[in-house]
């Protein structure tokens, strides 16, 4: 584990050589004495695949920037002819095709009101042009889960408890997932869309994810536990 | 940019958990987030904040010539100004609605209430008189920042200290802090202010202390600002709900409650920070 600072050359090196989020290839001779180089672009933690061939910073932010492949939570903004313009959360509104839905053709179109949720996933980030989104994957047009999202209520938090939030091992939704059933989708624009049959449960998912935040409190697995009881659920 | 307003079912939920009275951070509708105060190495240095809103406050005093009109005044500025470092929807040099609130608000309860004293202000009639000026930063807008805000200024009011000057004849001596202690400024009461938010079902009952969510989500919003002696100094309605006369006066009631707590709280709080800065000499 090694901490990175914005500016800071990186020994990334390898034949097929893919660069995560925080991560710059630069031109030019460096220190290494190489044809191009390597630096960070934001303060965090770098990581790397076993094999040396991925690279990326991992680093806690509140500000989302746009990454393609990445899934988030979006709200409908403005209806234009042939698609509608999405909140994320970042500088720029996103656009979202009314075609790049499941089963969507030009007669057949879903109908989203100004003020839905969507769930969707960033097909064109490019740091240059409005970040566009998909509601299905691009391979098997299928939804995979992505389309509007009906109900519920949306938590806002930092991009790491997202991360983290995503990662199958972290206790804190299995937890809840324990006690009562639950509907999650993760955007990793630092929103959580939760739902649950009760109004209580959906405030109590929504107090232990803030809890959970570092901003909130940070609190691990045991302190989490006696906040469930005391929100009796 | 300012960020669209929240999304419908975000507005759903808010309302419907409101009916049974349920907030969003398990609070009751008439509780506030309890507020920190921290105070800072200089005196008159004082941040406050009710749950993720802070406010920072800092005073100032300096000698100036007093308005020929009012020559045995000293005078009081605030200086406030929402920054985009409180939240995106701000933006630098345009003064928003709220704002425009904000610092109105401001003025009425710290300096029209006659919070402080200003003839003790004066030091040489016609000739000298300090200066307070008062600065308030948004460092964070998670809803009600007016009552984070005035909490924040008149406990920087309270904990600042001025050096204490001597008049000799035509001549005004400033002693140093090391040479004689500062003085406090002469505060004759210490209002607060409570916001409550209003919700267009009239079947939800009215919220203290909003959070963002529910401050974007009111159909009206009242503030009460008053001391703990009972004497309301300001009482302000925006936003077009009808009241009652008997929920004004519930609300009123509320407020002398929760103001009373917050006296006592403030009172401890600057009592431990000033044993804290004794320095023995030996």
């Amino acid at each position: 584990m090694s901490v990175v600072l914005p500016g800071e050359e990186v020994p990334a090196q390898h034949v097929n050589l893919k660069l995560g989020p925080g991560l710059l290839q630069v031109p030019g001779v460096g220190s290494s004495g190489r044809e191009s180089t390597v630096i960070s672009t934001r303060a965090g933690i770098l990581n790397h695949s076993a094999n040396r061939s991925k690279w990326w910073v991992e680093s806690n932010s509140r500000r989302y920037v746009p990454a393609p492949q990445e899934s988030v939570v979006g709200v409908i903004t403005q209806r234009l002819g042939e698609g509608y313009r999405v909140d994320v959360g970042a500088a720029h509104y996103a656009s979202l095709d009314s075609l790049a839905f499941e089963g969507a053709s030009k007669r057949n179109k879903p109908n989203l009101k100004v003020g839905c949720l969507v769930y969707a996933r960033v097909s064109l980030a490019h740091k240059d042009m409005e970040p566009e989104l998909e509601c299905f994957d691009a391979q098997t047009r299928k939804s995979e889960g992505f389309g509007e999202l009906k109900g519920g209520f949306v938590v806002r938090c930092g991009l790491k408890t997202c991360l983290d939030l995503l990662d199958t091992k972290h206790f804190l939704l299995p937890l809840l997932g324990g006690r009562f059933p639950l509907e999650v989708a993760v955007g990793l624009n630092g929103r959580v869309w939760v739902n649950a049959k009760e109004i209580k449960q959906i405030v109590a998912i929504a107090r232990c994810i803030e809890a959970v935040d570092p901003d909130g409190g940070g609190l691990d697995a045991k302190g989490v536990k006696t906040l469930l009881e005391t929100l009796d659920v | 940019m300012r960020p669209p307003s929240p999304s419908i079912p975000e507005k759903e939920f808010l309302f419907s958990a409101l009916k049974q009275s349920l907030r969003l951070d398990g609070r009751l509708p008439l509780e506030m987030r309890s507020p920190t105060i921290t105070f800072g190495p200089d005196l008159g240095w004082v941040e406050c904040a009710l749950g993720k809103t802070r406010v920072l406050a800092q005073v100032e005093a300096k000698m100036v010539k007093p308005a020929p009109e009012r020559p045995f005044e000293g005078t009081i500025t605030i200086h406030s100004e929402i920054s985009p470092m409180a939240s995106s929807e701000y933006e630098p040099g345009r003064p928003s609605d709220e704002e425009v609130t904000i610092t109105r608000m401001l003025d009425k309860v710290l300096k029209r209430s006659d919070a402080v004293d200003k003839e003790s202000l004066c030091i040489l009639a016609g000739q000298r008189v300090w200066h307070i000026r008062l600065t308030l930063h948004f460092l964070a807008d998670a809803g009600n920042m007016l009552d984070c805000a005035c909490l924040a200024g008149i406990t920087a009011l309270r904990h600042f200290r001025r050096p204490d000057v001597e008049v000799v004849g035509d001549e005004v001596i400033v002693h140093s802090p090391l040479d004689r202690a500062p003085v406090p400024l002469a505060i004759h009461h210490t209002p607060f202010c409570f916001t409550f938010a209003f919700f267009p079902d009239i079947t939800t009952p009215p919220v203290l202390d909003p959070n963002q969510l529910e401050q974007r989500l009111s159909a009206g919003l009242v503030s009460i600002a008053l001391n703990a002696q009972k004497e309301i100094c300001v009482l302000q309605k925006l936003g077009g709900v009808p009241l009652e006369t008997e929920e004004v006066l519930t609300l009123v009631n509320v407020a002398v409650g929760k103001a009373k707590e917050l006296h006592g709280f403030l009172d401890t709080q600057l009592r431990e920070d000033w044993v804290g800065r004794k320095v023995e000499v030996r």
